[in-house]
């Protein structure tokens, strides 16, 4: 489904991704931790189409499509999302509008009919329950005053409502409670079907309680240094990051 | 220097323009006569302004030297019928009035179902009428604006609107203004009055058009509006012209005591468009509410002038000025508020936000505070930026093309002024005409 290869990318002339390299089948969910800086967000920002990160070198193809090539618009049309570690605020654009023109852009570019506002409300009031979202919030300006977790769960609401093939979530869980990390936890659960597969990049081995990945990745300076199964996600809860920095920083001075 | 020589010529050619129309025809308004003599001689003085004039300092005349504009005949025949301006009317109910190249057009007019207390009519016929002598050019003040000089000279038509004491009128009453070319460059003076007698309270939309071959035209455009105690207007002006048209536009507003006004002037068409918004608040308790927005683009210059004039004691004002400033074109905000020594307890608000679309695109903004009285609450901002590359990002990232996530970003940041209108069907006509407008 999604394969980089050896992917190099800069951001204001410094290089942050130095020679990545990953693969995700469909139905599979990859778990990317790492330091702070070690290039998380970068990559998911690289994959969404961000104009400020420069691809130096590498490729990445998207069910066989060219991903660099298109715009960040086509590549969501093409059924990838980003949650975004900062959701933006959009004053005067309510939620609901928001979702109505994403959902038929997306619809439209798949030869679908749109949906008028009577089959949209349908819609969203299902989704809504997946992640416990009030009537009110879809009223509501895009993110605008919305608190941390309320921002996260809209993330989660859009994923829902667009039903991407892969979904990059980037630290979604940072700054939850422990009700907010369930509730988008389990959305996230409800959209696992074994075909649609999801880049989980987190901090913290808790969410990966709730949302179990079949692969653990670490990135740090910009590759992928380590990967195995779910333990070890928890040996990195234990022992945090410094052994796995040793590794890679006397092998690079070897 | 070459736009000096340009002005100067226009100038000449607008002054003999006058002469010779005043030749021509006569004075149309016999009632007005000494007024109307009174102002070409002012006119004759006073000249078309240069970029020399601290007034016009961005917005330049010069395109009026580069055709010679005739002064539309006072008897010349209207030829739209109710048909061609059917789509105009903004509301169904929309009462609608024509102006067809400065001239009512009575029988493209719309006005069923008048209600009683409201009296409309073309200005020719009802100019010796003592209730508009009293007012017709007693409140546009000419003597320093060569423009509004201009218009007082050569005005033979337009439309009245007067509301008696008490009467209430919900359903829109809307002037439209046409201008209807056949390729000669086009000099159309354009007058309107409103009268609000005590308590009446109603809606008047003024809308500007273009019709027929695309021509190079001056349309000249001077509404008096006299709101007497505790009356109500909420007044709407949309600009929608092509850009052949050069669109000048004088608005003054007298209040009364206890009165209320709010006018929003909505500006999208026009090849240069300059609004002159002059309101005096000249007794207590007055609430005054001034609203703008500019979509420009192209070579589009936008000019909003506004003066509000704060003479007595405890009263509001708020202005809000939007621009949305694309391609070549120019924006231009200058907002002047005087309080007056008398005016304690004022309460003034002004506030101008722009947005650039493009590096060739400019604003400029001049907020002119002037202040008297000691006992007051004033307050202005000023902001121009480019459009949110983030929020742009985030539409992308969701599916939404890169010119329609334009579109919703922009129509966000325009519906701001256009909600603030205090009538929920033009406020919901207007919004939707602003999608036409910013998905077009
Ligand atoms: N827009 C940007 N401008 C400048 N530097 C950036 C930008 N985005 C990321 N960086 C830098 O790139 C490196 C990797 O950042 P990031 O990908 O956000 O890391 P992570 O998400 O793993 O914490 C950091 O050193 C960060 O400062
Ligand atoms: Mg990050």
């Amino acid at each position: 489904m999604l394969s980089i290869k050896d992917l190099v990318a800069s951001v204001e002339e410094k290089q942050i991704l130095k020679g990545l390299n990953f693969e995700v089948k469909p139905g599979e969910v990859h778990a990317i931790m790492g330091p702070n800086g070690s290039g998380k967000s970068t990559l998911a920002s690289v994959l969404a189409g961000r104009k400020e990160y420069e691809v130096n070198s590498g490729t990445v193809t998207f069910n066989g499509e060219h991903l660099l090539e298109m715009s960040p618009e086509d590549r969501a049309r093409a059924g990838i999302f980003l949650a975004f570690q900062y959701p933006v605020e959009i004053p005067g654009v309510s939620n609901a509008n928001f979702l109505k023109t994403a959902v038929n852009e997306v619809r439209k570019s798949k030869g679908l009919e749109t949906l008028d506002s009577k089959q949209f409300l349908k819609v969203m009031q299902e989704k809504m329950k997946l992640v416990e979202m009030d009537k009110a919030m879809t009223q509501r300006s895009v993110n605008e005053g919305f608190s941390g977790g309320e921002k996260k769960r809209n993330e989660i609401f859009q994923m829902a409502m667009l039903e991407p093939t892969l979904a990059i979530l980037d630290e979604t869980d940072s700054g939850l409670d422990i009700d907010a990390l369930r509730i988008v936890a389990n959305g996230v659960n409800a959209l696992r079907d074994g075909k649609r597969s999801f880049i989980v990049i987190t901090h913290y081995q808790r969410l990966l309680d709730y949302i179990v990945p079949d692969h653990v990745h670490v990135l740090y300076k910009g590759r992928i240094v380590k990967s195995g199964t779910k333990e070890l996600a928890l040996e990195l809860e234990e022992k945090g990051y410094d052994w796995i920095k040793e590794e890679v920083d006397s092998s690079v001075n070897a | 220097m070459s736009t000096s020589i340009l002005n100067n010529s226009s100038a000449e050619c607008f002054m003999q323009a006058v002469d010779h129309f005043r030749e021509l025809y006569g004075n149309h308004l016999p009632a007005q006569k000494s007024l109307q003599t009174n102002a070409a001689a002012v006119f004759t003085q006073l000249g078309i302004p240069t970029t020399k004039h601290e007034e016009w300092k961005y917005t330049s005349l010069a395109v009026l030297a580069k055709n010679n504009y005739r002064t539309v005949n006072p008897s010349h025949n209207c030829s739209l019928s109710k048909s061609d301006v059917a789509s105009l009317a903004l509301t169904k109910d929309t009462l609608l009035y024509v102006i067809e190249n400065g001239k009512f057009n009575a029988s493209a007019s719309n006005g069923h179902a008048l209600p009683t207390g409201i009296t409309i009519g073309s200005l020719a016929d009802m100019a010796g009428d003592p209730r508009v002598q009293n007012h017709l050019m007693k409140h546009a003040d000419f003597s320093e604006e060569s423009l509004v000089a201009l218009n007082t000279a050569l005005s033979f038509d337009g439309v009245v609107i007067i509301a008696d004491a008490k009467t209430e009128c919900a359903t829109p009453i809307q002037i439209a203004v046409i201008n209807n070319t056949a390729g000669e460059a086009l000099n159309i003076p354009v007058r309107i009055l409103v009268v609000a007698e005590k308590n009446a309270v109603f809606n008047v939309v003024e809308t500007h058009h273009s019709f027929g071959v695309k021509s190079p035209v001056l349309v000249n455009v001077v509404s008096e509006v006299v709101i007497a105690e505790q009356a109500r207007v909420n007044y709407i002006k949309l600009q929608d012209e092509d850009q052949n048209t050069c669109h000048v536009n004088y608005h003054k507003v007298n209040m009364a005591r206890d009165s209320y006004q709010h006018i929003s002037t909505l500006t999208w068409g026009g090849g240069l468009v300059r609004n002159n918004l002059n309101i005096r608040l000249d007794d207590v308790n007055c609430t005054s509410y001034l609203n703008g927005l500019t979509i420009a683009k192209d070579f589009q210059v936008i000019d909003h002038h506004t003066v509000v004039d704060h003479a007595m004691p405890n009263c509001y004002s708020n202005e809000l000025y939007k621009g949305i400033i694309d391609g070549h074109a120019q924006g231009v905000f200058n907002g002047k508020i005087f309080v007056r020594k008398d005016a304690q307890k004022t309460n003034a608000f002004q506030s101008n936000k722009n947005v650039l679309l493009s590096d060739d695109a400019s604003m400029n903004t001049k907020p002119q505070l002037e202040i008297f009285a000691d006992d007051v609450k004033c307050s202005h901002g000023a902001t121009t930026g480019q459009i949110d590359e983030e929020a742009l990002f985030y539409l992308r990232a969701r599916g939404i093309g890169e010119a329609s996530a334009r579109a919703l970003l922009n129509h966000a940041f325009a519906a701001d002024v256009i909600e603030q209108i205090p009538d929920e069907n033009l406020k919901a006509v207007l919004l939707d005409r602003l999608t036409a407008r910013l998905y077009a």
